[in-house]
């Protein structure tokens, strides 16, 4: 009896395996060879799902979307949130103030700022072009054009998580020592000096951990464009969960919605491995 | 320079949280008052508010949101206790491929598990119910992980006492040791609940039925399905509702907020 203790105390973790992630991910390689509505039964059609795929003009949409998502919204995170750990990392009155403001649109629902954000960026009453038009600027059509809408969407999701990144990089702010920069200080070295030789290098692994959760949060971009586009103007904010989303829920291709989803989690796989691989020769 | 240093921070933090102000305060203005960027809410009026539920069983979702998140974070604390401890403290044939089971699962897209897991929810005959809601999220990797961290740290000679004193494992996990790990179940609790919360995708696929759906879902079919009109004050109305809970629940553990969200970042 005692020998079974073990195995009785992690069976709900095996249980929660078989059933949520070994079988899904099974079944999900087996439907890529079916068309399916779920209603009717399964019918095997070989590969001609993988075939439509890659003649999906939609899906390719989809990826490219997602890529320029991630082309404004990583390097933006990085800037801001490294910015604001800098300032942040110093003697500073009001730190915890700073720090809960800087995170109150982390812990806050998408679907919250989402609806914020609907209205700061629209075109005639929102506060963004309100600003713009105070200075004299032009107004810009921030949902309305095509070719902004999605980094429009990329700005969004900086606001939203850049507060939790500010936290991760202090923390690696706080591991650099302080040596370091008091033997940069007897050469005379310039702050810029000091953050360009010291800092950077020393915080690389934040850095790139910071790439690798913003790319799996882009790749996962669903609510955001759902509430504000629903993937428009003209598809091009429509994110590749949305469109598995739609394959399935909309026109019910069980099975081509999941070699979308299968396809899909390799791409990421793949692209979070490469960027491990890139952090570990690094580091 | 100092002052240009928290002239700056100041205006970051601003631009922060003043949409939050502006949108609390034109949620409570008449509709022609919300176009202005004032603090206070223009034409005070909780019409906004009325107006989301007469048209949306708001109220039920609220229940809906908490029950499904108090109840999955509560068997997400018990069962991730509970693995968490046997792989770190007992010793057992399986026990690291189980631990890289566990890092297998974490590194997984969820895309892939996405259309089967609801398929297993129709095929339960578990969609519009509770069970779809709640089961799927019971067991938490991270949470088994933060545990087995935690549970490794603790002295053996905790566990020999209480052993020697007859306690069974299960008291040992949940009278003893678990007491000395709080800041571990304090940061699992805020991780699961926040996470639980937000949740708007699963819902949206597995639920149907109005009087089972939770907030996030419901404000998100409300927002987008049209019945808010073009109505702003009522759309926002609605996302005040949602934010509130957390944002009072924030005000109140905002270190430990931020605490647990600095370790779910950090993987070891």
């Amino acid at each position: 009896m005692k020998k079974l203790l073990p195995y009785w105390l992690v069976s709900p973790y095996i249980l929660y395996f078989c059933v949520f992630i070994a079988f899904p991910v099974v079944f999900s390689v087996v439907l890529t060879f079916h068309s399916w509505n779920i209603i009717s039964p399964m019918e095997f059609i070989g590969l001609d799902n993988y075939i439509q795929l890659v003649n999906d003009r939609l899906f390719w949409q989809a990826l490219y979307n997602t890529l320029r998502f991630l082309v404004v919204h990583i390097p933006l995170q990085i800037v801001v949130a490294l910015a604001l750990a800098e300032f942040l990392n110093q003697k500073i009155r009001g730190q915890a103030f700073f720090r809960g403001a800087f995170f109150l649109p982390v812990i806050v629902s998408g679907v919250v700022v989402t609806i914020l954000w609907q209205q700061l960026l629209g075109f005639n009453a929102g506060i963004l072009n309100r600003g713009l038009t105070a200075l004299s600027l032009p107004k810009i059509p921030w949902l309305e054009d095509p070719d902004i809408a999605m980094y429009a969407i990329a700005l969004m999701a900086t606001w939203k998580n850049v507060g939790l990144y500010v936290i991760l990089f202090l923390v690696g702010l706080q591991t650099v020592p302080v040596q370091y920069y008091e033997a940069a200080d007897m050469e005379g070295a310039t702050h810029w000096q000091k953050f360009r030789y010291i800092t950077l290098p020393m915080i690389n692994p934040t850095i790139f951990m910071v790439v690798v959760l913003s790319t799996i949060g882009g790749f996962s971009l669903f609510i955001e464009p759902y509430i504000m586009t629903e993937g428009g103007p003209l598809n091009s904010t429509l994110s590749a969960v949305m469109y598995i989303y739609k394959q399935a829920f909309q026109y019910y291709h069980m099975g081509y919605s999941a070699t979308l989803g299968f396809f899909f989690a390799l791409l990421i796989l793949g692209v979070v491995a490469i960027q491990k691989r890139y952090v570990e020769q690094e580091v | 320079m100092k002052i240009v240093r928290y002239v700056l921070l100041l205006l970051a933090a601003l631009s922060f949280v003043y949409p939050f102000i502006w949108m609390i305060s034109a949620s409570l203005s008449s509709e022609h008052g919300i176009g202005s960027l004032t603090l206070l809410p223009v034409d005070l009026t909780l019409r906004n508010y009325t107006t989301v539920f007469e048209r949306i069983p708001l109220g039920r979702a609220f229940v809906n949101s908490l029950l499904v998140a108090l109840v999955t974070t509560s068997l997400v604390v018990v069962l991730g206790a509970m693995v968490g401890y046997a792989l770190a403290r007992l010793r057992f044939r399986g026990r690291n491929a189980i631990f890289y089971l566990i890092i297998f699962t974490m590194t997984l897209p969820f895309q892939i598990t996405l259309i089967p897991n609801y398929i297993t929810m129709v095929k339960l005959g578990w969609v519009d119910t509770y069970f779809a809601l709640i089961v799927p999220f019971v067991m938490n990797s991270l949470a088994v992980l933060l545990f087995r961290q935690a549970f490794a740290g603790l002295p053996q000679a905790l566990i020999d006492a209480a052993r020697i004193d007859g306690c069974s494992e299960l008291r040992i996990i949940f009278q003893i040791l678990l007491p000395n790990i709080l800041p571990t179940v304090l940061t699992v609790t805020i991780l699961t609940f926040m996470g639980l919360w937000n949740e708007a995708l699963w819902p949206l696929i597995v639920i149907r039925d109005e009087s089972t759906m939770t907030m996030p879902q419901m404000v998100t079919l409300f927002s987008v399905g049209g019945r808010a009109d073009a109505q702003l004050g009522v759309k926002l109305a609605a996302a005040v509702m949602l934010a509130l809970p957390i944002l009072i629940v924030y005000l109140f553990f905002q270190k430990h907020f931020i605490r647990s969200m600095a370790s779910s970042g950090l993987k070891d």
